[in-house]
């Protein structure tokens, strides 16, 4: 059986550094960072008190309010982000057939916020159990894809994938492989995630994962460089349109990218760290290029999961080492995450988007706050340090890894 | 309109984002202001905090109007 191809037709993100597309890239191109004090709860006591909110963002102006109270933010993020994207695919969801489109979305966690107040009202009480008729539906991973659908009447396949911060990579090559089998014809994907909560910020303090520069919050996040004390947790979402070749041709639907392979992999190692030598990121990563029928050497640029944690960066660099060899020396190797922070379940998509739009613009996205060289990084690698650099990218590569030692890499190529 | 009439009324107004002139006495929760299932069970326990009352399963199934709740609720007080 020849498998389809599958392209990239819309859209749509929702970011600590940007509401749309369009604010979300211009940040990146800028160097802008999302990280600020925590507005979403009082973080007095806690060991880090800055996050990368969303901000300036009231649902109501997206939902309608009956609508949106029903949700939590991570799927109020979710839906806004679909309707960017189909309104960016130009899709006409009255003449689609319903049946062949899907939605396949990625959270790390779901609705952490409703589960801590449901909770936390239950303590707080005398027993009794007065907990919300939406606590379960509101709070569950799955919601989010099932709510796009229920608003578009998409009935192809539909759920959530949960591998931690490699979530949404895993729902895009979900995607990927539904529209390849033939069994869909287009597949709204992405992830979305709102875990700057009480609960999200505490349990990341306590792993001793995050950075504490409470004193300088816009530089916490600095992967690669040699001060970096871990990662600064973001918010927000990221949607993509992902359709079959000539579906997409037929109806004269403009195309980003093409979508031509992804990776899975295990570390088989440890709950939270990464291996040393990477070895489940090495294995993920040549899975990726083989799947995609690609050689080293065709790679233009590797936005890393580089979440500025002191292990987890150098780890990533020596694999990409191993697996690129000499040819690692010519490759853009990035991580937005220095300006979004770590979007957990949502990472994989909206670093997909940049990946998306390097090949688009021929821009690669920087690397901020790098002042210090790490001994441990190899010098001759290009981390895109500080500034974007303009590189006719053909084809990108995105690598996500999740707590539990899952990896997922995506890869995307410029269309012939 | 009575105290508890007006709670009842403002109540619905906010959980079902309706009309305050929809929430007439002969209004169906379900056929005239476009609750669900769970927009129900939310509206009952919402009723017994407000009004700091118990409306069981059995009972709380018999109360499908603004009117039959403000009925319920003036005769458990």
């Amino acid at each position: 059986m020849k498998l389809k191809r599958v392209v990239v037709t819309g859209l749509g993100a929702l970011t600590p550094i940007g509401n749309t597309v369009d604010e979300y890239w211009n940040s990146l191109l800028n160097g802008v960072s999302g990280a600020a004090p925590v507005t979403h709860f009082d973080a007095e006591k806690f060991k880090t008190q800055f996050a990368c909110e969303v901000k300036n963002f009231d649902p109501t102006n997206f939902i309608d309010r009956k609508e949106a109270r029903r949700m939590d933010r991570f799927a109020q993020y979710a839906m806004v982000t679909a309707d960017e994207a189909l309104k960016d695919s130009g899709l006409d969801i009255e003449k689609v057939n319903k049946y062949r489109v899907g939605v396949i979305w990625g959270a790390g966690i779901g609705g952490l916020e409703t589960f801590q107040e449901e909770v936390t009202n239950y303590a707080l009480g005398d027993g009794s159990p007065r907990f919300n008729p939406f606590f379960i539906p509101k709070m569950i991973a799955d919601i989010a894809p099932g709510l796009i659908s229920i608003k578009n009447g998409f009935m192809g396949p539909n759920y959530t994938t949960v591998s931690a911060c490699a979530s949404s990579a895993n729902a895009i090559i979900d995607a990927l492989n539904s529209i390849r089998l033939g069994t869909t014809d287009v597949v709204i994907t992405g992830g979305s995630e709102a875990a700057v909560t009480a609960a999200g910020m505490g349990g990341f303090n306590a792993m001793h994962a995050m950075s504490t520069r409470n004193d300088d919050p816009k530089t916490a996040s600095r992967p690669f460089d040699a001060n970096r004390d871990g990662f600064v947790l973001g918010e927000g979402s990221g949607a993509l349109v992902l359709e079959e070749y000539d579906h997409a041709v037929a109806r004269g639907a403009k195309i980003y990218a093409e979508v031509i392979g992804g990776g899975l992999s295990s570390d088989a190692y440890h709950m939270t760290a990464p291996h040393p030598e990477g070895i489940g990121v090495v294995a993920v990563m040549e899975n990726c290029l083989n799947n995609a029928g690609l050689k080293p050497e065709d790679v233009d640029t590797i936005n890393t999961h580089g979440t500025s944690t002191p292990l987890g960066d150098v780890a990533e660099l020596k694999a990409i080492g191993k697996v690129f060899g000499e040819n690692a020396y010519n490759i853009n190797i990035n991580s937005t995450k220095s300006m979004t922070g770590h979007l957990l379940g949502a990472a994989g998509a909206v670093e997909a988007i940049a990946s998306i739009l390097a090949i688009e613009h021929g821009v690669v996205p920087p690397t901020i706050n790098h002042s210090t060289k790490d001994e441990n990084i190899d010098p001759k690698l290009n981390l895109t340090l500080n500034e974007a650099q303009k590189r006719d990218v053909k084809v990108a590569m995105s690598n996500t890894f999740g707590f539990g030692g899952h990896n997922a890499c995506v890869m995307f190529k410029k269309l012939d | 309109m009575s105290d508890i009439a007006s709670r009842v009324k403002a109540i619905i107004v906010d959980k079902l984002g309706v009309d305050e002139n929809e929430v007439v006495p002969e209004a169906s929760f379900t056929n005239d202001l476009g609750a669900d299932s769970l927009d129900t069970v939310e509206l009952i326990m919402e009723f017994e905090k407000e009004f700091d009352i118990q409306i069981p399963d059995d009972q709380a199934e018999n109360i499908a109007t603004v009117g039959q709740a403000v009925k319920y609720i003036e005769e458990a007080k």
